[in-house]
């Protein structure tokens, strides 16, 4: 058990390293920060000058060694544009990006899963059919195209829903802040999550279906009617229980992903949290922010995986056998 | 016709403004962030007018930019080399303290020491002498008219405050953690700062205290960035923003057309220009080898009329942008309406293309943004079309501003051959123009660092050494006539437009739209 981990874990430390790598290299390619962060008429000199001071004319390996050092110690700078600690910034935009993905978790799996068992139940109605149909919408339009339908329908149009930001949010303790406890943030809510878990709704409800459409079929399922069971008990205690194994499992794997490529939504939404600051940076050759950004992306997917392959290692006795 | 197009909305009238003074918020949104509050930190137009609210200089700008007292009551050049500045007497700051000359002293030293932007707000080599605390003089090594022009942006900061809050130094980007200086705000202006998260949101406060009487009817304003076109147009048409800036054109239409909202357009102060290299010997990015077509003054100038100017302010700016034959616009310089732009005409081009050796054409790379001005990329595309039709294949490279200015200015080797760029001197002044763009330099940029192609006229440097210490208005007028007629007879630069500003405004809400895009909330009146 601790041979395997030790092992997964230091696997996870190379994709950690080729991650900082391959952020690192992209850094080259992006532009000139400097011409971001001074006006246009700043003179060379300066600009020459403000380039020493932030390390820029060292020599890239040693750049690169710097930036892991630090990194391995939480620190990834400041940032050339708010001129603020990076890990402040993220701390401060983490409550948003985590309350959204939460939401559009939520909002995934209560709606994706009655409709999957609807769909799987009566896979020939009207009503299924229509799942199906909107299901392909979700899967097929850019999450982008759907926030601004979303906003003209529901904002510009109809003016039930903010179009942007969080509403008013209440500090909780020294760092987080919430939008669930207000009526405003509670509505600012109800957009962002359902266009970043539009995707991951058809994802579950397509799975159920399928799933209940294999377990309807097996004999436990038709001994339990031959048994002369209430529909009801069949259909959600035996055969949905039975469905619900690999939902779990992509639903974990989903969140990580929606947390990470929550940046579409919110900047569509200006929802202001890590995703939004990501894309910023991009625009403004802010180093630091993305760099921070896309560590903490490979992290978290990185200790998904590590997690998952114990738990499998865990469950699952044949990985154990052979191998000490 | 919704559309107002003069510079201003309207003027206040601040008699009226008194009995009807009313408890309201603004909210605004602008495409970009505010970041650090240290006005000494980023020279940028949004950056330091989203400060002027609560930070004033000696000076300010009026609705049509001139130059009025604010600070300072009034100023005289009592030597040709000693400006003496007259203070305003019983001005606080936000936190209580007292405005006096030291104040200015201070201010005068932090702006210009290492790590601030806005190094050249006051000349380097100038000095500053106290008469009394509401006396201060500026000694100059020579004269200089225009020594004032950009102090509106230059904001006295309270000495006391700032060296209590160990704030002296100011927050540069390599610094590890901000000054006290860069996360909060102590001016003496109308609006004062309370909450500031960078990119989130910042809320401002009136300030009851302003020495000025107050025209607008605000009790405080939240500003809040909204990266995303799209979503700003809609947060403003659901009425859940006052004011948005700016807007697409494209969607001006639509602002117009619902009921509720109104799209405010005028004249911005930008020049649009395209610059071609004249310095090299041989092109970066041209089929022409051995020589660098842009050195004939006849190519430069096919490619001047090829360009149907008309055409670009119909199809791409939908009418909201003026032509210009200078690199200024004429809101800034007196003669600049006596200047014409050479005819559109392709056949004339074309013939002068032969005459120079290429009636065939050449290729041509060239360098444009596509985030930086409106429609940049859409006006270079345009200006590809229109040169094919005198045989010149342009090779168009449309990059992020980010990419774009690391490739074309002095810190990438000014890598181009032909390119598109624009300018708002920061001064409201020809010299800065002429001083930047226009005078010969180095390979690395030593002289006009943004003389991009680099040609070389000693007239034009002899003209720009001149203005610079002509005090007769007049007579400095004429020398800058002189310089851009030298200009626009060898195509040095091929001026495009002027492009236009656009503002969302909701319709309970009046305000001035100033032609530097600045929006100062003194102005605003909201119903």
């Amino acid at each position: 058990m601790i041979g395997f981990a030790t092992r997964r874990l230091i696997q996870a430390m190379i994709v950690m390293l080729v991650v900082a790598l391959l952020a690192f290299t992209m850094f080259r390619f992006v532009g000139d920060p400097i011409n971001q962060m001074v006006g246009i008429e700043t003179s060379i000199e300066e600009r020459e000058a403000l380039r020493e001071r932030l390390g820029l004319n060292d020599p890239i390996p040693v750049q690169f060694l710097r930036f892991v050092t630090k990194a391995a110690q939480f620190d990834f700078g400041t940032s050339y544009q708010f001129r603020q600690p990076v890990s402040e910034l993220f701390a401060k935009r983490i409550p948003a990006t985590l309350e959204l993905s939460f939401m559009s978790a939520l909002f995934a799996l209560v709606v994706g899963i009655p409709m999957g068992i609807y769909a799987g139940l009566n896979r020939d109605s009207a009503i299924s059919k229509m799942f199906l149909s909107v299901s392909l919408i979700g899967i097929s339009l850019p999450t982008f195209f759907i926030g601004i339908l979303l906003i003209f329908l529901f904002s510009v149009t109809l003016q039930w829903l903010p179009s942007f930001g969080r509403g008013e949010t209440v500090q909780i303790g020294s760092w987080w802040t919430t939008g669930f406890l207000t009526v405003s943030g509670l509505k600012a809510l109800v957009l962002p999550s359902i266009t970043l878990g539009l995707y991951q709704m058809t994802l579950i409800m397509r799975l159920i279906r399928a799933e209940m459409l294999e377990v309807i079929r097996t004999d436990y399922i038709k001994f339990a009617r031959a048994r002369g069971l209430p529909d009801r008990l069949v259909h959600f205690r035996h055969a949905l229980k039975n469905t619900m194994v690999p939902v779990i499992t992509i639903t974990g794997l989903q969140l990580g992903s929606i947390i990470a490529f929550a940046t579409i939504t919110e900047t569509v939404f200006q929802w202001p949290g890590m995703g939004l600051m990501f894309l910023q940076a991009v625009q403004n050759v802010d180093i630091p922010i993305m760099s921070a950004y896309l560590l903490l992306t490979a992290f978290l997917f990185v200790a998904i995986n590590f997690i998952v392959d114990i738990m499998y290692f865990l469950i699952d006795p044949r990985l154990r056998v052979g191998r000490p | 016709m919704k559309i107002k197009s003069t510079l201003m909305v309207s003027a206040l009238l601040a008699g009226s403004m008194l009995t009807t003074a009313q408890a309201e918020t603004l909210k605004f949104s602008f495409q970009g962030t505010l970041n650090a509050l240290d006005p000494y930190s980023l020279n940028e137009t949004f950056t330091l007018h989203a400060l002027g609210n609560a930070y004033e200089g000696l000076t300010r700008r009026g609705p049509d930019l001139t130059i009025e007292p604010a600070l300072a009551e009034s100023w005289e050049v009592v030597e040709p080399n000693r400006w003496r500045f007259k203070l305003r007497e019983g001005v606080k700051f936000h936190n209580g303290n007292d405005f006096t000359a030291e104040d200015v002293a201070f201010s005068f030293e932090r702006v210009r020491s290492e790590g601030s932007d806005l190094t050249t707000r006051v000349p380097a080599d100038a000095t500053v002498e106290i008469v009394d605390d509401y006396t201060i003089d500026f000694v100059l090594s020579g004269p200089n008219p225009i020594l004032h022009y950009e102090w509106d942006t230059w904001a006295i900061m309270d000495k006391e405050w700032t060296e209590a809050n160990d704030a002296v130094k100011v927050t540069s980007a390599s610094d590890t953690t901000p000054n006290y200086a860069a996360l909060n705000a102590n001016g003496t202006g109308p609006f004062k700062i309370v909450s500031h998260e960078p990119g989130v949101k910042t809320v401002y406060e009136t300030n009851d205290g302003w020495w000025d009487e107050a025209t607008h009817n605000l009790t405080g304003v939240e500003f809040t960035p909204i990266g995303s076109d799209a979503t700003r147009v809609a947060a403003l048409l659901s009425g859940e923003m006052d004011m948005v800036y700016p807007i697409p054109v494209q969607d001006i239409k639509r602002i117009n057309d619902n009921s509720g909202t109104v799209a405010l357009t005028g004249p911005e102060l930008r020049t649009i220009f395209l610059g071609m290299d004249q310095m090299r010997d041989e092109l970066l990015y041209s089929d022409v080898e051995g020589a660098n077509p842009f050195k004939d003054e006849r190519v430069r100038k096919a490619f001047y009329q090829a360009i149907d100017i008309e055409a670009i302010k119909q199809k791409v700016m939908r009418g909201l942008s003026t032509p210009s034959a200078i690199m200024i616009s004429p809101f800034l310089f007196s003669k600049g309406g006596e200047f014409e732009r050479y005819p559109y005409d392709v056949d004339a081009a074309k013939a002068l293309m032969a005459e120079a050796g290429y009636p065939n054409g050449f290729s041509v790379g060239m360098d444009c943004p596509n985030d930086r001005y409106v429609n940049d990329e859409a006006i270079c595309q345009a200006v590809a079309a229109m040169l094919a039709r005198i045989g010149v294949k342009v090779d168009l490279n449309a990059q992020p501003k980010a990419k774009y200015f690391a490739k074309i200015l002095a810190s990438g080797g000014y890598d181009t051959s032909f390119y598109l760029l624009g300018w708002t001197p920061g001064s409201f002044d020809s010299w800065n123009v002429l001083d930047n763009l226009m005078n010969c330099r180095d390979e690395s940029g030593a002289g006009s660092p943004f003389n991009n192609g680099g040609f070389c006229d000693a007239k034009i440097d002899e003209l720009t050494d001149q203005i610079l210490v002509e005090n007769d208005p007049v007579k400095r007028d004429e020398l800058i006539a002189e310089a851009y007629t030298i200009s626009h007879d060898n195509a040095y630069y091929i001026p495009l437009h002027q492009q236009g500003l656009a503002w969302g405004v909701a319709d309970n809400v009046e305000l001035v739209q100033r032609a530097d895009n600045a929006f100062h909330f003194r102005f605003v009146t909201k119903n």
